[in-house]
Formats: C-alpha cells, sequence, structure tokens
C-alpha cells in the first residue's frame, strides 16, 4: 500500500466512446484523458450532451454493450478496458462506486433502505446479515441521517430529497470504495441542501482517502469542491488544470462563455446577459475541427481544419483552442468582485 | 417607485392584488378515529404587482412556491383569501367569464418538455390559448401564430415542425410565444430556465427581459435561483413553509438581508471564483414539522430564542417597501454583507 501511495489511483488514457444513436454512430467522448491519486479530487463541467456523464459511465463499466470503448482506463494498475461483465461487477460498489442525479430513481421503491444500503456489502464482502445490517445502520448515521437505527426498514418515500440522497451516498459507501464519481449529485436538490451534501461528500472522501470525481454543470459547484477541473465540450475535454488556475484566467472561448452567461447575485439591473450564440449541437452535428467553431466569437476558417491540440499555457493549465493569443488577452475569471 | 406597500395602499391600482391568500390540502386518512391531516401549502399570502412590474418569488421545495403560481392562475380555489386582476377577484368570475379573462394572464412552465404536445404542430401549440377563447379563421390565427413566433426568435418555417424537432432553449422560448399570443399582461412562469443549460439560459432570460421591454408586461417569475429572480425582478418575496419571510427590492434584499432565512440561502449559493474549497459549516439539518406557535424557521435558525418559539413574527417593515418577518431582523441586517463574508 506504501510504495502505491504516490503512483496514481485511476489512470485514463485517450479514452474514447462511439455510441450507437438514433442518427447513427457518434463519437460521444474524444481522447480524454487523467489521472487521479488517492485524495484527490477532479471535476468534469460542462452543457448537457458534453459526454461528461458517458466519461463516468465508461468508468462504470455501465454503457450500453452497443457503445464502444477505446483508450485506457487503469485502475491500480489494472486495465478496466474490455474486462468481462462478471469481472466488472466485482469492481462497481466496491472499488468504483457513483452517486446519481435523481435519488429518488436511483433507490429501489419496493425494498427498505436497509437492506439497499447492506446490498454491496453482501454482495462484495462475506459479511452476514446481520452484521450488513449493523453496518448500514452505522453508515445511515455517518452520512447523517435521523433516527438511523429506527429508520432502516422504512422505505425511500418516506424521506425527503436531501434525505435519498444521503441515503444513495451511503450505498455508495458501503464498500470503501477508492473511486467515487458523483454525477451531480445536488442538481435535484434545494440549494440548503446542496451545501450540506457537498460537505459531507468532501468529509468522507477526506477521511477515507477516496478519489473523487465530481460532475455537474455549475461553474460554482465545481468552483468550490475540487482542486482540479475539466471542461467539456462535444466529447472533449476543452480546458483543463487546477480550479484555481483556472477561474483565475479562463482561457477557452466557451468557458469564458459559460462563465460570463451565469445570471450572476447583485449584477446591474438592466444588464444584459453575455450569451453563447446557437445551441449546444447533437453529437451527430458536431462541425469538423474544434467542435466548438459554429458558435465560437474568435472563429478563423483554420479553426475547422483539424481539432485543435492542447496548449499549456502554464502551470499545467491546458487549452485546446488555437487562439489562445487572442482568448487570454483579457483576463476572463480572476477573483469575482462582481458582489454586491 | 415601489410596487409593494402595504399602507397607505398606493393611489394606482395594482394589475394583481392577491390578500391574504390561503391554501390547505387534505391529507388520506390515517385513521379511523382522528380527522384527516392537512398541509398548509401557503398561510396567508400578501402580495401586489403594478403593471410592468416583476416580482420573483424564491424559496426551497416545499415553501408554497408553486401553489401560489396555481392560485394565481386561477388553476386551484384558494382555501381562503382573493386573487383580483385588474381589479376583478378572480375567484368570483362565472366560469365563462374566467376563461375570456385568462387572455390576461399565462403561463410558462419548468419544463419545455413535459408542457408542449408532441403530437401537435408548433402552430397548433401555439395558437391553442386563442382558439380557446372563441373562434377566429385560419389565416389569421397563422398570422397572429407568426408573429409572435418571430417575436420569440423562431422562424414561420418552424410552424409545421413537431416540437421533438427543437433544443430546449427553443422549446422554451415556443412555450414563451404560446404564453404571449393573447397578449396577456401578466406572465407566471415557474422555473421557466432551470431545465436548461446555462448558455441557453442567458437567451431565455435576455428573451424575457426584451419581451418585458417591448409590451411592457409583468411576470410572477418562480424560482429556487436567487440570481435569476435578481436579474429579471424589481421586487423578491422570500418564502418559507408557505409563508413569505421577506420581501423587498433585490438591491434591498441581497445587499441588507433582514431574515436568517434569506441569509442562508445567499450564503448557500456556490461562487464561481478562484479561491479554493470553501467550507459552509456545521448547518443544522432541516425540519420540517411545523410549530403551533412561534417563527416556523426558528427550528432553522441561529438566531432562535425562547420569544421566537413561542411567538411567530408578523411581516413588518424594516426599511423603505423592505418587509420582514423576523424578531431579530434589525440584527441580521447589521450583519456584514454575505456576498463579502464569502
Amino acid at each position: 500500500m506504501s510504495d502505491t501511495a504516490n503512483a496514481p489511483l485511476i489512470e485514463v488514457r485517450d479514452l474514447g466512446v462511439r455510441l450507437n444513436t438514433s442518427r447513427g454512430p457518434a463519437q460521444a467522448v474524444r481522447g480524454v484523458s487523467f489521472s487521479l491519486r488517492r485524495g484527490e479530487t477532479l471535476g468534469l463541467v460542462g452543457e448537457s450532451g458534453c459526454g461528461k456523464s458517458v466519461t463516468a459511465l465508461a468508468l462504470m463499466g455501465l454503457l450500453p454493450e452497443s457503445a464502444v470503448v477505446s483508450g485506457s482506463i487503469r485502475l491500480d494498475g489494472h486495465e478496466l478496458v474490455g474486462l468481462s461483465d462478471a469481472n466488472y461487477c466485482k469492481l462497481r460498489g466496491n472499488r468504483i462506486s457513483m452517486i446519481f442525479q435523481e435519488p429518488m430513481t436511483a433507490l429501489n421503491p419496493m425494498h427498505t433502505i436497509g437492506r439497499q444500503v447492506a446490498e454491496p456489502l453482501r454482495r462484495h464482502t462475506n459479511c452476514s446479515a446481520a452484521d450488513a445490517r449493523r453496518e448500514a445502520i452505522a453508515l445511515l448515521d455517518r452520512v447523517g441521517l435521523p433516527d438511523a437505527a429506527k429508520r432502516v426498514d422504512a422505505y425511500p418515500h418516506q424521506f425527503s430529497g436531501g434525505q435519498r440522497q444521503r441515503i444513495t451516498i451511503a450505498m455508495a459507501l458501503a464498500c470503501q470504495p477508492d473511486v467515487l464519481i458523483a454525477d451531480e449529485p445536488t442538481t435535484a436538490l434545494d440549494v440548503t441542501i446542496q451545501g450540506q451534501i457537498l460537505d459531507l461528500i468532501a468529509d468522507l472522501v477526506a477521511e477515507r482517502g477516496m478519489s473523487m470525481i465530481l460532475i455537474s454543470h455549475d461553474l460554482g459547484v465545481i468552483a468550490e469542491n475540487v482542486q482540479r477541473m475539466m471542461v467539456m465540450y462535444g466529447g472533449i475535454v476543452v480546458e483543463s488544470g487546477a480550479t484555481n488556475t483556472v477561474f483565475t484566467r479562463m482561457g477557452h472561448p466557451y468557458t469564458q462563455g459559460l462563465f460570463r452567461a451565469r445570471p450572476r447575485l447583485g449584477a446591474r439591473k438592466g444588464t444584459r446577459l453575455q450569451t453563447i450564440a446557437g445551441t449546444v449541437p447533437e453529437l451527430a452535428d458536431l462541425p469538423s475541427g474544434c467542435t466548438f467553431a459554429d458558435r465560437c466569437g474568435i472563429v478563423e476558417d483554420r479553426c475547422r481544419v483539424a481539432l485543435p491540440a492542447v496548449v499549456d499555457v502554464g502551470a499545467r493549465h491546458g487549452v485546446r483552442c488555437i487562439r489562445t493569443d487572442v482568448s487570454m488577452a483579457e483576463t476572463v475569471g480572476a477573483v469575482e468582485h462582481d458582489h454586491a | 417607485m415601489t410596487m409593494l406597500e402595504r399602507t397607505p395602499p398606493p393611489a394606482e391600482q395594482p394589475l394583481l392584488d392577491v390578500k391574504d391568500l390561503e391554501q390547505r390540502y387534505t391529507l388520506p386518512r390515517e385513521s379511523m378515529f382522528k380527522p384527516a391531516a392537512q398541509v398548509h401549502a401557503l398561510n396567508g399570502v400578501t402580495a401586489q404587482v403594478m403593471a410592468g412590474r416583476s416580482l420573483g418569488v424564491v424559496g426551497e421545495s416545499g415553501s408554497g412556491k408553486s401553489t401560489f403560481a396555481r392560485l394565481v392562475m386561477a388553476l386551484e380555489r384558494p382555501s381562503s383569501g382573493s386573487v383580483s386582476l385588474m381589479g376583478r377577484d378572480l375567484n368570483r368570475l362565472p366560469a365563462d367569464e374566467l376563461r375570456r379573462a385568462r387572455r390576461d394572464f399565462q403561463m410558462v412552465f419548468q419544463d419545455p418538455y413535459g408542457s408542449l404536445d408532441p403530437r401537435q404542430t408548433i402552430a397548433r401549440i401555439v395558437a391553442e390559448p386563442l382558439t380557446a377563447l372563441g373562434r377566429m379563421d385560419r389565416a389569421t390565427l397563422r398570422e397572429r401564430v407568426s408573429g409572435v413566433l418571430r417575436q420569440v426568435g423562431l422562424r414561420d418555417a418552424d410552424m409545421d415542425k413537431f416540437p421533438h424537432e427543437f433544443s430546449g432553449g427553443q422549446r422554451q422560448r415556443i412555450a414563451i410565444a404560446r404564453a404571449l399570443i393573447t397578449q396577456p399582461k401578466l406572465i407566471v412562469a415557474d422555473e421557466p430556465v432551470s431545465a436548461l443549460d446555462v448558455s441557453v439560459q442567458a437567451q431565455v432570460l435576455n428573451l424575457m427581459q426584451d419581451l418585458q421591454d417591448q409590451f411592457g408586461l409583468s411576470y410572477i417569475l418562480i424560482s429556487h435561483d436567487l440570481a435569476v429572480v435578481d436579474y429579471l425582478c424589481d421586487e423578491i418575496a422570500v418564502m418559507y413553509l408557505g409563508r413569505i419571510v421577506e420581501q423587498g427590492s433585490p438591491e434591498d434584499l441581497f445587499a441588507h438581508c433582514a431574515h436568517p432565512y434569506t441569509r442562508a440561502l445567499l450564503e448557500a449559493v456556490p461562487r464561481a471564483r478562484a479561491g479554493g474549497v470553501r467550507r459552509r459549516g456545521a448547518q443544522r439539518i432541516a425540519s420540517q414539522s411545523t410549530g403551533a406557535t412561534g417563527c416556523a424557521y426558528a427550528s432553522r435558525c441561529p438566531l432562535a430564542d425562547q420569544h421566537c418559539r413561542e411567538t411567530a413574527p408578523p411581516l413588518r417593515n424594516v426599511g423603505r417597501a423592505h418587509l420582514a418577518a423576523c424578531h431579530h431582523a434589525e440584527a441580521v441586517m447589521a450583519l456584514p454583507s454575505v456576498a463579502a463574508a464569502g
């Protein structure tokens, strides 16, 4: 264990996913690479269809059978791409766990929460039903469910949205996974509950030395909860780096556009929001060359020729744009002074 | 001018006048021997909207903001209280008059996928509020539809398409066109952008702003997102468990909030900026049970004392056109601004 402390726990190289959509095969994810050591946190941010959830499902081995995965995903040095379903089942919920967006659909309404939290334990460890139940109560208690011992036999509908999300977190943590993937874990929750859940996840990640991948469409959630981030658009990573570095000086026109398009508290009334022209394209309609070309304000003909390479703009801050000289001439991001 | 003043009543007649609105829903009986329990979804809400102004309603799920929207739209009858639009009490109008009055107030729903019939063309969907008001010949109808589609940034060619051919943002434009076609005075929008991507959200919010400037519309904007109501509204009401706990202009509310709940909402908004991981500190777990007496927020409030638990605070003036229902409002207002602290 000690010699692996510095080696990456999970290493993704040139991940590609080809999906069969109703409009023919589409490249949902292209060339995604990252690695995470124990205790590190990574954020994936982007809009619908950018490939962030497909990336997560690829890591979990949960893509549809027709999907074609290329590249490499290594967990502790073991290759996961091409792993048989039976072998993946041994990992899922055991070494890699996932928290989903909708706690109501992620829980089975017909089973008690105690049974659902204990299920990974029963499946992956040879602990007795009584031990699993005891452990489930301890887990539910740890995630802050009030009266866990009394409510372990209750059903999901008897809980509020925030409590249900706490229960799915308990399920994901049951076997002490190494990697936790949280896919929009707070999008369905109220903003005050969102803070509690994100704090809980952060505590648990630190306490158990897990690696976490947090997926969100919300730049604020990413800014406050992860060390490093990747911005995805049209299946590729357009910008990546340490969260602080990226937010201090955003490099890609898409990241900048996302940042400017958010309505902000305390912004002067009557000011218009700066929009990104057009809409998020379907995967099948992606332009050639840079995927953002059709919506970009500083697009040139050469942007459409080939997918731009990643430019390192300093401090391991990568931007996939050939016009960073223009896009980064004016600083977007920095410490926000827009509040009242 | 302020849009909302309780005393003295404004000289100008408000477009919408909501008085002491209450709504109770009866839960299924749990015991043969006890009366069925009731949920107080709305507990005496009073609000006014002047023509051309907008009211934002924020709060968590269960705060009663959507119930408020349904009652303003006269989709339900309130348990007590009144909703008057241009001086007419909607709940006292005979059914056929109410139907005709509906041309003046229309609604935009949250989910642009669920709120458009997938089997109807855009022309039919958008024309429906007009056809519901009475017969109209096809040529005029198509002309009106084409006009309103252009106003929301769609094209004539889109008329004969079906909803599935449009993206989420375009569908929300269609829903707005449908609300606009009767030339309403008031549009009630329940979370109109929360299902949309960030880049598309901004387009729809700008559109709503433009339409207001162009037609002098009033909006009631229901949202959980403080920044969205801040962008579009002149007045904001913060709701908690069926009551308005604070009301005022966005400037007052965000710079000098007077209710601890508003403060908690503001503090919870994640900030997109460099500065690293922010911990929000321990927050007590919310208990939704309502005590019969005292402040409904007392169980979550860091400032709650015995007085709060015994006496419910009335909604009172804490500044010019700034109302708050808190015994400690002055203490909350004296705290450093949330934005500066965050």
